[in-house]
């Protein structure tokens, strides 16, 4: 029994196939990424998860419950960009996590209080306490993403769904972001799933890494097939398959020597 | 150096910034001058000496009649009409701008129709408002609240449309209901955009008040203008130009104080 189970999922867009077939099956834990070409889907794929858009054919459920109609609080998000809601000082937006989810959006006294210092807890863990009265706008490209990542944690997601989160970042920053979401991901345990134009983050970072692209492809009519999963790699222990077999199964390595033969 | 980088330092800025002004007073002083000379009782042109005196009058001193002062009398009648014109068209622009904005279903059945009817010409529209709502203040009020709503709600609308969907669809990935996405999300980002739609119109809600005011009252800024002018009464006309350009010019200058101090995220950029 698989976490997120997608089956068969078809999405067009005015009859033009954006992706057809797609069947996957994650575990719970898992990090998914999701790499391909420009125009091949994978955005699409990635908005049908948060169920942001609802496909033509197929369903996608996480953990055996109901197919979603709208984006819902178990399936978090960090867009490249706007994730962060510009109004809202650091910790304000870090307590919207909580607080929007109330009946008037608003938490007050004591609620309000354990909100914050839980805020403060998350800001401290992202590294962002020093900036925390301040507005998003004055923060820079990786501050915002650190943010975006914290806020959609703080609604406790059991699929953290993330769009080329570090596509607009210097290659310095985001090599630290890397290193602060693998901490991130080893505290939590939690799904991921991650679009990336970056072949080398998606491996770097991901325990399986799938390639979406057009298996099939009409030259008279280009919109007729859509992309699908082609390749479903291993990215665990550097990519290298069966690394940790014996982890798996320890009782492969007991197997008893071939008696020799009587001479 | 290119004259497009060439900058002002700030004294030759403040100077830059107050001649034309100084130029405009030398000009009308020289013409009144002109034609004052050729004949001393011209009407057309007062010096500004008179105007000085006539402004004093104004401010100071009582009708002969009732003894109020007529100047300020006017002033808090067209203020009070114009600020509850812009309160109601305000109050009604937000309210339909976000429903117009958030909700597809109100979307499709309103858009089309406010769109239409920011067409209509409100001037046109106000013997209709003078045979409904009578000659009192509230005909006055609805021409300016007809004047100013459609096209301060259709801009609300577009300013909710432009926020990012993705803001939109992370508040739902934390929780957040209809209601709180428009009372958390949109409304705290288009209230300085609805500022800054009140002050875009206060130059068409002055319009029409002072248009209405001139057709039918019996106090008022408009009413006075319009009243003095059978006598050629310039000096009083121009006192009351000015009053009403310095009152439009502060309402404008608070307005975009309030913007700043209410609303300091948006220069956190920069």
């Amino acid at each position: 029994m698989s976490f997120v189970e997608v089956r068969d999922i078809w999405q067009a867009y005015d009859g033009r196939s954006i992706i057809e077939r797609v069947n996957l099956d994650v575990a719970e834990g898992e990090f998914v990424s999701i790499v391909g070409a420009s125009g091949c889907g994978k955005s699409t794929f990635l908005r049908l998860l948060l169920a942001d858009e609802r496909p033509v054919r197929g369903k996608i459920t996480v953990d055996g419950g109901e197919v979603a109609v709208e984006p819902v609080r178990e399936r978090g998000v960090v867009f490249q960009r706007y994730s962060v809601f510009p109004h809202l000082t650091v910790r304000e937006n870090l307590i919207a996590g909580e607080g929007f989810s109330t009946r008037f959006g608003w938490l007050g006294g004591a609620a309000r209080k354990a909100a914050a210092e839980r805020a403060d807890e998350m800001l401290s863990r992202i590294g962002l306490n020093h900036v925390a009265g301040q507005y998003p706008a004055s923060l820079s490209g990786g501050m915002q993403q650190r943010l975006a990542i914290g806020q959609a944690l703080t609604a406790r997601p059991r699929v953290l769904l993330l769009d080329e989160p570090f596509g607009a970042l210097d290659p310095g920053t985001r090599v630290q972001m890397h290193e602060f979401l693998s901490e991130l991901r080893a505290e939590t345990k939690m799904t991921v799933f991650m679009v990336s134009h970056d072949l080398e983050e998606a491996f770097k970072l991901g325990d399986r890494v799938l390639v979406f692209d057009k298996p099939r492809w009409d030259p008279q009519d280009p919109g007729l097939y859509g992309a699908t999963v082609t390749y479903d790699f291993d990215a665990r222990d550097g990519g290298m398959p069966f690394q940790s077999i014996l982890d798996r199964y320890p009782s492969l390595a007991d197997t008893p020597k071939a008696e020799p033969i009587p001479a | 150096m290119r004259l497009i980088n060439r900058k002002p330092s700030r004294p030759l800025a403040v100077f830059l910034a107050a001649l034309p002004f100084v130029i405009v007073l030398i000009a009308y002083a020289a013409g009144s001058e002109i034609r004052l000379a050729a004949n001393p009782a011209d009407k057309l042109l007062p010096a500004l000496s008179t105007i000085q005196d006539t402004a004093v009058r104004l401010f100071t001193e009582g009708d002969r009649r009732s003894g109020d002062i007529l100047l300020w009398k006017d002033t808090w009648a067209s203020l009070s009409r114009l600020l509850g014109g812009l309160a109601i068209a305000a109050t009604l622009s937000l309210l339909i701008g976000m429903v117009v904005g958030l909700l597809p279903l109100f979307r499709s059945t309103l858009s089309g129709f406010v769109a239409v009817l920011s067409m209509v010409p409100p001037l046109a529209l106000l013997p209709i408002l003078f045979i409904v709502f009578g000659l009192g203040e509230t005909s006055k009020v609805v021409l300016i609240v007809i004047g100013i709503t459609p096209f301060m709600t259709r801009d609300l609308a577009q300013r909710v449309l432009d926020i990012p969907h993705e803001q939109i669809v992370k508040a739902q990935t934390l929780g957040a209901s209809s209601l709180v996405i428009a009372l958390r999300v949109a409304l705290p980002q288009v209230l300085p955009r609805l500022i800054a739609n009140v002050r875009l119109s206060l130059g068409s809600a002055w319009l029409f008040l002072i248009a209405a005011e001139a057709v039918a009252a019996d106090v008022g800024l408009g009413y006075r203008i319009f009243l003095v002018r059978r006598y050629l009464a310039m000096d009083v006309i121009l006192t009351y130009v000015v009053w009403i350009t310095i009152l439009a010019f502060v309402l404008d200058w608070a307005l975009k104080q309030l913007t700043r101090k209410a609303f300091p995220w948006m220069e956190a950029g920069l």
